[in-house]
């Protein structure tokens, strides 16, 4: 741990704070949800801890109340996660010579903001492992604070507080910034009609029918775009 | 019980995506083709989760209701400023004050 623990740990750190004032309602939200349907505040800080799966958890939490079996709520949060696998890919380049006991630990910590700070590092960091270990490890603390706060305080909320709805608004804050290509843009409309028509199914079973029809539909117009060019 | 298999079954799945290439592959690289389209998933993931929630409430399809309202309204938030504590308040507040006034 004290290799870890150097200079370019500490700016990774240091440069992960601005992305706090985002992760803190996120988290409490999951945390939150968790325990609306049904999860008890140590199973929801234990589901933090353990799948530390941001949008995965509010999917698990909503599927779980409409009673769907555990292996489509596991399926689901595959597919929501998918995007970790993008990331690990896109990020191996840096880890070369970090030995496997580091990399566990390393790949545990990945997530969308970690991810991103990395990439957004500044040209002259030296030591990006440590950097990336550093951000990542402000990203754990501040979720693992923010759901256990949820998870405590969710069971106090008057019912009567649409707070549900928080749910799809962190949503809407994940997904406006991703909307920046016309590819992107397509994927998501495609994406959200067949959501929308296929509703009627159980277990929001839509939400994957929809993904992959966008992902398909998209798959299909970046052919079209590469045989033009 | 189903909780806690739900628990640890999201725990292994994500673990196992975030350490695909970093542990399992290491040296292998994934497919162009298998990258370009992970690069489409948040896109058509997040959409499907949202639109529905935006349209149906209990159930119903509520084609102008105050939900798609808010949503749209803390969409606009969410892109102007790209700040995910905003986009709650200005949502959350319009709900609760559609829901103060009777609209549903």
């Amino acid at each position: 741990m004290g290799r870890s623990l150097s200079p370019a740990f500490w700016r990774g750190f240091r440069d992960f704070a601005p992305l706090i004032p985002g992760v803190i309602p996120f988290s409490m939200v999951a945390g939150i949800a968790a325990v609306k349907v049904g999860f008890t505040p140590g199973q929801s800080i234990a589901f933090s801890l353990i799948g530390y799966a941001g949008s995965a958890q509010l999917v698990a939490s909503q599927m779980f109340a409409s009673h769907a079996p555990t292996l489509l709520i596991v399926l689901s949060t595959l597919i929501v996660n998918l995007r970790f696998a993008m990331y690990s890919a896109s990020i191996l380049p840096l880890f070369g010579g970090v030995s496997l006991a580091r990399r566990w630990p390393l790949a545990y910590g990945l997530t969308d903001q970690s991810y991103a700070v990395t990439m957004g590092r500044p040209e002259s960091e030296t030591d990006p492992v440590s950097y990336y270990a550093g951000s990542s490890a402000l990203m754990w603390l501040v979720w693992q604070s923010g759901t256990a706060i949820g998870a405590l305080l969710g069971a106090s909320i008057p019912a009567s507080w649409p707070l549900d709805f928080a749910v799809p608004l962190s949503f809407v804050a994940l997904l406006l910034p991703v909307l920046r290509t016309r590819p992107q843009l397509f994927v998501a409309a495609v994406s959200a009609l067949v959501a929308i028509l296929a509703h009627g199914l159980p277990f929001r079973l839509n939400l994957i029918v929809g993904a992959a029809c966008g992902i398909v539909a998209g798959l299909l117009v970046q052919r079209q775009q590469e045989k033009k060019t | 019980m189903k909780i806690w298999l739900v628990i640890v079954g999201v725990g292994l799945v994500s673990l196992f995506l975030r350490s695909s290439s970093l542990v399992l592959l290491r040296n292998r690289k994934l497919p162009e083709s298998v990258t370009s389209s992970l690069g489409l998933v948040p896109a058509a993931v997040l959409s499907a989760l949202v639109a529905p929630e935006l349209l149906f409430h209990n159930g119903l399809f509520q084609p102008f209701g105050p939900r798609l309202v808010a949503g749209i309204v803390a969409g606009l938030v969410a892109w102007k400023t790209r700040n995910v504590f905003w986009t709650l308040v200005v949502g959350l507040g319009l709900l609760f004050v559609a829901q103060a006034i009777d609209w549903n």
